[in-house]
């Protein structure tokens, strides 16, 4: 089952290769990892989408935990929560589909942030399910790259991760 | 005010530090100079940086104080990491400091630049790179924090040179305390969980205690031993646990596992609750499919580590907490309450293993004048009056040594029972002898295992160490051959060496140590003990022994823990 580990770590040099470099070492797979400070400058948070039944979840969680430089940290698909991805997506467009990748850019709730006479630079942002189902719409359109950040999360209501 | 080195060392001495194992190099000579000027920790110089690492892992295994490395950056640094391997898989306390380049040419490929934190991340439990040498007192004293408490490991600092510039001086203050707001080992076990656990033991009809080398790390055998007293249950240990219970008291089933007893193993397999203490359910216990381990029991865990708990057996009480502060409340508890043992059901189940001990697996017969190897470990038991200090090597003799040698006595028995490192024995015992110069020591080895660390003895003539060492000798890499007689059908791929084995006596000789060589059983108690008797030397006692002997009872591969070969012709 896919799931959601967001942490708080010390933010200094060698903290993420700790992190990475558990997941490798005990065969554990990471799918996304996002990492930035947060708004205590000692802090970053990461964020790390991976796939395992409960014991190999329970595994990662604790040794994620053993580590000195990992303060706190939550499953968050344990709960309710908002997770959000961005997506920028170069696609090669001419003629009709100029109209036709405007239209679903908008169905999605997305931005052209970039035009040429052939090119479209289209902004999306969402759950990964969401950037999913609009690259497979784009079906016939010649995708020329595609970048994602991975999943941030973050619980709803008023749980929170913090010290 | 103090330079980076001298801090470095003067912090040593304040964290209690009076002993350290190392080997100098470019990049760690401003700490080697700041320890020339002072007299307060000794250095012991080691001929290989492995031997360093083990020799303080030894000293650490047998005081329970961290072991202390120095080294020098490149090499130096990559030389230490079997030795860190080694105590991080059986939770040894140990403080590496490795020389670094300069911070300017860190990753410029400079000579002997290795990057030391990211080789050794694996295979600590945390690491340090000192940024700056005012940083030094507090990294030192995080770093003995951080290695010492939880469940206990290895951490490496590594030193970049300019760090330890003796022109550059600063004030020096060691700090008191340590707080990592993001490291906080239990200091308690769960109060619940404890009390859920003791009903559950009590009310047990075939309960064993399995207790691990967590026992002996977290000082819990007193505990332990009221424990298992008060409660009359069997108990077994793991390698890593032996001495942690009393190996000759009656309640004790010897060690289980791959080479433990039938009667541990069997009770193991029959029991309907099993207290494991400090033990981590490792492979060499539970053996290949898990799913067929104990299938009657209920699994009452104690681990200071929580990913150690329900990492391969489920248990069905976790508790995670210090063996000792968790047996000391369950001890309470039980005192008040043993009216509620099934006592005709523990009797029947005392009956039991009665009947499985009976089976003798143990038993060694001999053969004329041929030395049995398990005969040696007798004899050593003998000689030494079960009272010494044995380290080992890997392989048959280990088994042999952890079958044949009763410890009564927690960190007596050093060995490397996780990474299972050949070259281990010597160097761990210089590190013993170091700690306890009067202390009788042991090193139970074979021709394959010493000859990977050997070149210590060079260092045991330097420190005047008199060790003894008991090298089991078969000609061949015992346990290999073992397996190849088992599963290979005899095929010895590269596990014998006969005609290219050293003379040991005379390489003892050449070392300035004493060598003496034992071909038969009649000489083999009597010269032990003359070896034994000799009090201010190194002794290098080379037994020639049967070479085609078998480390039995083996568990079957694959099987349940009840499913064991007990000789070449005989299986449960």
């Amino acid at each position: 089952m896919r799931r959601i580990i967001s942490m708080l770590m010390e933010n200094e040099p060698g903290a993420l290769s700790r992190v990475v470099g558990l997941f490798s070492q005990r065969n554990y797979n990471i799918n996304s990892l996002t990492v930035a400070p947060t708004d205590d400058s000692t802090l970053s948070r990461l964020t790390v989408t991976t796939i395992g039944d409960d014991r190999k979840i329970e595994q990662i969680v604790k040794h994620l935990n053993k580590l000195v430089d990992v303060v706190k940290l939550v499953d968050l698909t344990e709960g309710s929560h908002l997770e959000r991805e961005l997506m920028l997506i170069k696609v090669k467009v001419n003629g009709a589909q100029r109209a036709e990748v405007m239209r679903l850019a908008e169905i999605f709730r997305g931005e052209i942030v970039d035009v040429t006479t052939s090119i479209y630079v289209v902004q999306l942002s969402g759950t990964s399910k969401k950037l999913d189902a609009f690259i497979a719409a784009l079906e016939g359109v010649q995708v020329l790259e595609v970048v994602r950040t991975g999943v941030s999360g973050i619980s709803r209501s008023d749980k929170v991760l913090s010290l | 005010m103090l330079s980076g080195g001298e801090m470095l060392i003067r912090a040593l001495h304040d964290e209690g530090v009076d002993l350290i194992f190392g080997y100098p190099g470019g990049t760690a000579l401003h700490i080697y100079d700041a320890i020339f000027q002072q007299d307060k920790v000794n250095h012991i110089l080691v001929r290989h940086e492995q031997g360093a690492t083990h020799a303080a892992d030894g000293y650490a295994r047998a005081t329970g104080k961290p072991g202390v490395v120095l080294v020098t950056s490149g090499p130096g640094a990559t030389n230490t990491i079997t030795g860190i391997a080694t105590a991080y898989m059986d939770s040894i306390p140990m403080i590496v400091i490795s020389g670094q380049v300069t911070r300017n040419a860190i990753g410029s490929d400079a000579f002997q630049e290795t990057d030391m934190v990211g080789v050794s991340r694996p295979i600590v439990k945390h690491s340090f790179l000192v940024q700056r040498p005012e940083d030094i007192p507090s990294v030192v004293k995080k770093a003995f924090h951080i290695a010492t408490t939880g469940r206990p490991g290895p951490v490496v600092i590594d030193v970049p040179k300019d760090v330890t510039d003796p022109a550059d001086k600063f004030p020096y203050e060691y700090p008191e305390s340590v707080k990592l707001r993001s490291y906080s080992p239990p200091q308690k076990g769960h109060s619940g969980q404890i009390k859920k656990a003791v009903e559950i033991l009590l009310s047990a009809k075939k309960p064993i205690i399995y207790a691990g080398g967590g026992v002996v790390q977290g000082e819990g055998s007193e505990e332990l031993t009221q424990l298992t007293q008060a409660l009359g249950y069997p108990i077994t240990n793991t390698l890593m646990g032996l001495g942690a219970y009393p190996a000759t008291d009656k309640q004790f089933l010897g060690m289980l596992g791959m080479h433990g007893t039938y009667e541990a193993n069997m009770a193991m397999h029959e029991s309907d609750v099993i207290l494991a203490v400090g033990a981590r359910f490792d492979d060499r216990v539970t053996n290949s499919d898990i799913s067929k381990f104990c299938p009657n029991a209920t699994i009452l865990h104690i681990d200071i580590d929580p990913a150690s708990i329900s990492k391969t057996v489920t248990a069905h009480i976790p508790i995670v907490g210090p063996v000792k502060a968790v047996l000391k409340e369950m001890n309470e508890q039980v005192d008040t309450a043993l009216s509620a043992i099934d006592a005709d059901a523990l009797e029947r189940w005392w009956e039991n293993i009665e009947h499985w001990r009976e089976r003798n697996c143990l038993a060694v017969k001999s053969e004329g004048e041929v030395i049995k190897p398990q005969q040696v470990i007798q004899a050593l038991y003998a000689v030494t009056e079960g009272d010494a200090y044995v380290t080992s090597d890997v392989g048959q003799h280990q088994m042999f040594a952890a079958q044949y040698y009763h410890f009564d006595k927690p960190r007596r028995w050093i060995n490397s029972g996780g990474l299972g490192t050949m070259g281990f024995g010597l160097p761990a015992a210089m590190g013993v002898q170091l700690a306890y110069p009067d202390a009788t020591v042991a090193c139970v080895t074979g021709e394959g295992s010493i000859q990977m660390c050997i070149q210590e003895l060079s260092t045991c003539k330097q420190c005047e160490l008199p060790i003894k060492i008991v090298n089991i000798n078969n000609e061949a890499l015992g346990m290999v051959r073992q397996w190849q007689d088992m599963q290979y059908s005899g095929r010895h791929s590269h596990s014998t060496y006969a005609d290219s084995l050293p003379d040991f006596v005379k390489l003892a000789e050449a070392y300035g140590h004493v060598g003496i060589r034992i071909e038969k059983l009649s000489e083999l108690e009597t010269k032990l003990a003359e070896a034994f008797a000799i009090k201010d030397k190194l002794v290098f006692i080379d037994v020639v022994v049967d070479q085609n002997e078998h480390v039995y009872p083996m568990a079957i591969r694959g099987g349940a823990m009840n499913e064991m070969f007990l000789s070449k012709t005989e299986r449960t």
